[in-house]
């Protein structure tokens, strides 16, 4: 072979050039399969992301335990929830705990000069704050010895103080929380929505033992989130808690537990899990459009190799070398390809911003798929057209010159 | 010592019934710097020894020596190669790219030899002003006439300097007055470039500029005769 790689390039494009429409259609699939996966992989990764940063505004290293096991035949879904002693056992026996947050749930009114806001409440301990990963906007944290007492103060989401308050400060305040009163002691810095479009704002946060007696009525807890000081310790804290828990609760080791445990970690890769599926799947078809726009770059090649016959005489007549001829037909398919898959490209990066904008996820363009997606587009090329070119290569001259 | 020495080519076409024998077992000698004629009916032969010699068509039997070199053993590749090393063509179709200019096409043995653009340029220039055609370097085929067309297709076939050149009919789609100016260009070429020319046609007239006239019939050699113009 003597045409250089340059060579073959200029006369590639001279003939895409010449022959424009059919370029424009035929690599015209291959921008669809490949803006598909541009998009795909983009969106996947921007949720992926999103639901990092969810699970990040949830706490860090974050171990959740529930009374009850949720649905199935064999659920205790009227499990006894854990009451303050076996809070307190867990707080002494598990090691590297660095915040225990019973949780005590209730829907509310709250009422303030006339104002009416519903809401909920979430009653917890002081570790409750760094556990879930909050900070303070204004005012203080709840105090160990209100905790303990059950003291009747709060501290306010940013939505329910913006319902209640306007621009009026809330501090000091005494608001009505369904059938108890109590004085705003803080107010929490805004988290916004989180990937499922629900406002993590709207809550009011109090002592669990004012919410258990003043407004639920009950002692006990369904569910505890604990924070590990490490996640190089997680495995064992779960461990360590399962021990503590069934002991507490007089589970032998062999049988079924009424209480689940489940950390950030497992949450994570159960959301993560779900998108990868997603992602893969629509991959898929993604790859099948490819595939078939590949095809379509087979059949134009092949139908350019026939009206092409008489011009691949000459040039076998003139010196072109088999080899010559078959590198002229793969460079036209390989640059016919990458460049459906440079406007592919653009077009998977357009939707992208598009679906990122409408699903609200971080907008990511992942230059490693950008990249990838030019080279395998050629590549295709290079595969599809193989055989067209080597029809072309095999022809004999005298057969090729006598073609009309 | 000749160029080129066929000793019982024979070309067979199609299978079986519809076997046709376009050459059966032919014996020539070409000296080199000689300019040869082939003559005779249609279907006689002359176009297919003359595609043999130049190896675009393979020969069924027999031997074909080119430079000493037993062309029959040759695998494709290696015919190509000796094809773009010493073989230049014209055809009587002229067989130009339609969609590229006078002087492009000139430049297209130079591209398939490695010789890069500006020097490619340079020759094919220097080409179309040896063929007379130096005013129409940037005019597509479509826009010349039969004989300009077929003195680009003479100049492409000129511009890589080949030992041998083979014209297959050159004149046969121009006027008289055309074919004269071709036939003198050709003759030209082989009394001034000692290329060595074998020539396919109908025309007596033409014939008469070789040294040497063969005639055809059938598949084999007629007869021979010389013009009395030597090398």
């Amino acid at each position: 072979m003597i045409t250089t790689l340059g060579e073959a390039l200029r006369m590639a494009l001279a003939q895409l050039r010449r022959n424009w429409s059919r370029t424009l259609l035929t690599s015209l699939g291959i921008a669809v399969g490949v803006g598909a996966l541009v998009a795909i992989v983009g969106i996947g990764q921007g949720a992926s992301r999103s639901i990092e940063q969810d699970l990040a505004s949830m706490g860090s290293n974050l171990v959740s335990v529930e009374a009850g096991t949720g649905g199935g035949p064999q659920a205790h879904v009227s499990a006894p929830p854990f009451q303050d002693r076996d809070i307190e056992s867990i707080r002494r026996q598990v090691p590297h705990l660095s915040g225990v947050a019973p949780m005590a749930s209730s829907s509310v009114t709250t009422h303030y000069a006339g104002l009416t806001w519903s809401t909920s409440v979430t009653g917890s301990s002081p570790d409750w704050l760094g556990v879930a990963g909050w900070t303070l906007a204004s005012g203080r944290a709840l105090e160990d010895g209100e905790a303990r007492s059950g003291a009747a103060v709060c501290v306010l989401g940013e939505t329910v103080r913006e319902n209640l308050f306007g621009d009026l400060d809330p501090l000091g305040a005494r608001i009505r929380l369904g059938d108890a009163d109590c004085t705003v002691i803080g107010v929490l810095a805004a988290k916004g929505e989180n990937t499922m479009g629900m406002d993590q704002d709207d809550l009011v946060w109090a002592p669990v033992r004012f919410v258990q007696r003043r407004l639920l009525g009950t002692t006990g807890v369904d569910r505890i989130l604990l924070s590990v000081d490490d996640a190089a310790n997680t495995d064992e804290v779960l461990l360590s808690l399962d021990a503590v828990i069934r002991e507490l609760r007089h589970v032998r080791s062999d049988a079924t537990v009424d209480f689940q445990i489940r950390d950030t970690r497992e949450m994570a890769e159960h959301v993560g899990g779900i998108t990868t599926v997603l992602t893969g799947l629509l991959g898929a078809v993604a790859a099948v459009s490819l595939f078939v726009g590949g095809i379509g770059i087979m059949n134009v090649m092949l139908v350019s190799v026939g009206e092409r016959t008489h011009e691949i005489g000459i040039r076998m007549a003139v010196g072109a070398l088999q080899g010559d001829v078959m590198a002229q037909f793969l460079v036209e398919s390989a640059t016919l390809s990458a460049l459906g898959g440079l406007a592919g490209v653009a077009l998977g990066v357009a939707v992208t911003a598009v679906g990122a904008t409408v699903l609200e996820v971080p907008f990511v363009v992942v230059p490693a798929a950008v990249i990838g997606a030019v080279v395998v587009s050629a590549g295709l090329g290079v595969m599809f057209g193989w055989m067209p070119a080597r029809r072309a290569a095999r022809l004999e001259p005298i057969d090729a010159l006598r073609a009309p | 010592m000749s160029l080129i020495a066929f000793r019982g080519i024979t070309r067979v076409y199609g299978q079986g019934d519809a076997r046709v024998s376009a050459l059966a077992g032919i014996d020539l000698d070409v000296a080199s710097g000689e300019f040869v004629a082939f003559m005779g009916p249609s279907g006689s032969g002359k176009s297919t020894a003359l595609n043999v010699m130049g190896c675009l068509d393979r020969p069924t039997a027999g031997s074909y020596t080119f430079r000493s070199l037993e062309v029959t053993d040759l695998v494709d590749q290696e015919r190509a190669r000796l094809r773009r090393a010493w073989i230049g063509f014209v055809f009587q179709g002229f067989h130009l790219l339609p969609r590229s200019t006078a002087v492009e096409n000139v430049e297209l043995p130079l591209v398939y030899r490695g010789i890069s653009a500006a020097r490619r340029r340079e020759l094919a220039e220097h080409m179309l002003d040896e063929v007379g055609l130096a005013d129409r370097r940037h005019h597509l085929p479509s826009a010349l006439s039969g004989g300009q067309q077929q003195r680009v297709a003479i100049a492409r076939a000129l511009v890589t300097e080949p030992q041998l050149l083979l014209a297959d009919e050159p004149t046969g789609n121009l006027d008289t007055a055309r074919s004269e100016e071709i036939i003198a260009l050709l003759a030209r070429v082989n009394r001034e470039h000692g290329q060595t020319i074998v020539m396919v046609t109908h025309e007596p007239d033409m014939a008469e500029h070789a040294h040497r006239i063969v005639h055809f019939r059938d598949g084999r050699i007629e007869s021979e005769q010389r013009t009395g113009r030597t090398p």
